[in-house]
């Protein structure tokens, strides 16, 4: 009984603690295994080089975009906060829609970002979008 | 007696805080013992070209400290990381004239001179102070060594280059006094303190 009691008060705390984290752990873990080399840990790029992600207005006018430049990369010219880039990003094919949602809900919420979240379904429908056109950029 | 004590004491932390202001930095590397003198590591002669197609070579540094480390542009893993913390340095030294930058590609096929410069101007900084350097893929892989770096060409590795991203300090008789892991941004800051001590030594 005593045991039964010992474990349920685990578990609350493990409750407890597991909805203090951020809500998108799973995109942070994404985010730190595919994006970080380049984009940082704080999401600040590199000057001139690799555009920032944390208040980045690109994000927020292209929201329907940005599920395509994870899977197929892109190459064009681009402006993010008055500073243009034209370096390749190569494409992550193997993430899943599921990761790229988690990867941009993380995104949205870090960093002084303050976006909505994206879903699942709307993720699904823009990614197949591009596979139309192909790059987006 | 307790007055001694503390007397002392009182001695003890000037002394202490005396070498601390004189601290310098060890000469890193093999030594050997010549005729009873010392020889330390010390990097060998090199001729690169630069961003701006001037040769780069030891005298390019006569006289000054400089931070070298290894990366190639199209580096999809370490790179970027390594390159943001150079540019802190060189952004926090952009004023001191004793000290330059000098990041070799050791990706030559890729990054001419034209390639390099376009980086480097992305970047925002000049020739005069932070030099990209290209050359002899052989010459490159062979400095790395005594550079205490890794270099080489593998297919297998992401973007077909490993390398590794340390940051070497060198001051001006071409000896290593310091170096640090350029990833990570802590260890950097120890780094630049490294740095105003050499430049700070007599
Ligand atoms: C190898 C380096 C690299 C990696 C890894 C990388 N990116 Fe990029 N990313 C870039 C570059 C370079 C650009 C700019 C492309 C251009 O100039 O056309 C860019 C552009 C972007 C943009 C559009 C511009 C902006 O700042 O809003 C987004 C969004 C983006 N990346 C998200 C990601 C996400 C999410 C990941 C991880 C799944 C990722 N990137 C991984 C290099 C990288």
């Amino acid at each position: 009984m005593k045991n039964k009691l010992t474990f349920a008060c685990f578990l609350a705390l493990f409750g407890w603690c597991a909805c203090k984290e951020t809500p998108y752990q799973h995109g942070k873990i994404m985010y730190t295994n595919f994006c970080e080399n380049c984009h940082m840990a704080d999401g600040s790029g590199l000057k001139g080089i690799i555009p920032p992600l944390a208040k980045a207005d690109f994000l927020q006018k292209n929201k329907e975009a940005v599920p395509c430049i994870i899977r197929a990369g892109m190459k064009g010219e681009i402006t993010v906060g008055g500073q243009t880039y034209h370096t390749e990003m190569v494409g992550i094919p193997k993430l899943t829609e599921f990761e790229i949602t988690n990867i941009i809900n993380y995104i949205h919420t870090s960093w002084g970002n303050n976006l909505p979240p994206v879903k699942h379904p709307d993720v699904r429908t823009w990614l197949k979008r591009c596979e139309k056109n192909t790059k987006p950029f | 007696m307790r007055y001694l004590a503390y007397i002392f004491l009182i001695i003890g932390i000037a002394q202490g805080c005396q070498s601390f202001d004189n601290r310098t930095l060890p000469i890193l590397g093999n030594r050997e013992a010549v005729n009873g003198d010392t020889v330390y590591h010390t990097i060998p002669d090199f001729a690169f070209l630069n961003q701006d197609s001037q040769l780069v070579t030891n005298e390019t540094f006569a006289g000054k400290a400089y931070v070298a480390d290894f990366f190639f542009i199209a580096c999809p893993t370490i790179c970027p990381k390594t390159t943001k913390q150079m540019l802190r340095i060189h952004d926090h030294f952009k004023n001191e004239g004793r000290l330059l930058l000098l990041a070799h590609t050791v990706a030559p096929k890729y990054d001419t001179v034209a390639a390099l410069k376009k980086y480097a101007y992305n970047l925002g900084v000049e020739s005069n102070k932070w030099h990209f350097v290209t050359g002899d893929q052989a010459a490159i892989y062979a400095i790395a060594d005594d550079y205490f770096s890794i270099a080489m060409e593998d297919p297998e590795a992401p973007g077909g280059y490993d390398h590794s991203g340390r940051l070497l300090l060198v001051d001006k008789n071409r000896h290593i006094r310091s170096f640090c892991d350029g990833t990570d941004p802590k260890d950097v800051d120890r780094f630049i303190v490294d740095i105003e001590t050499l430049l700070n030594e007599k």
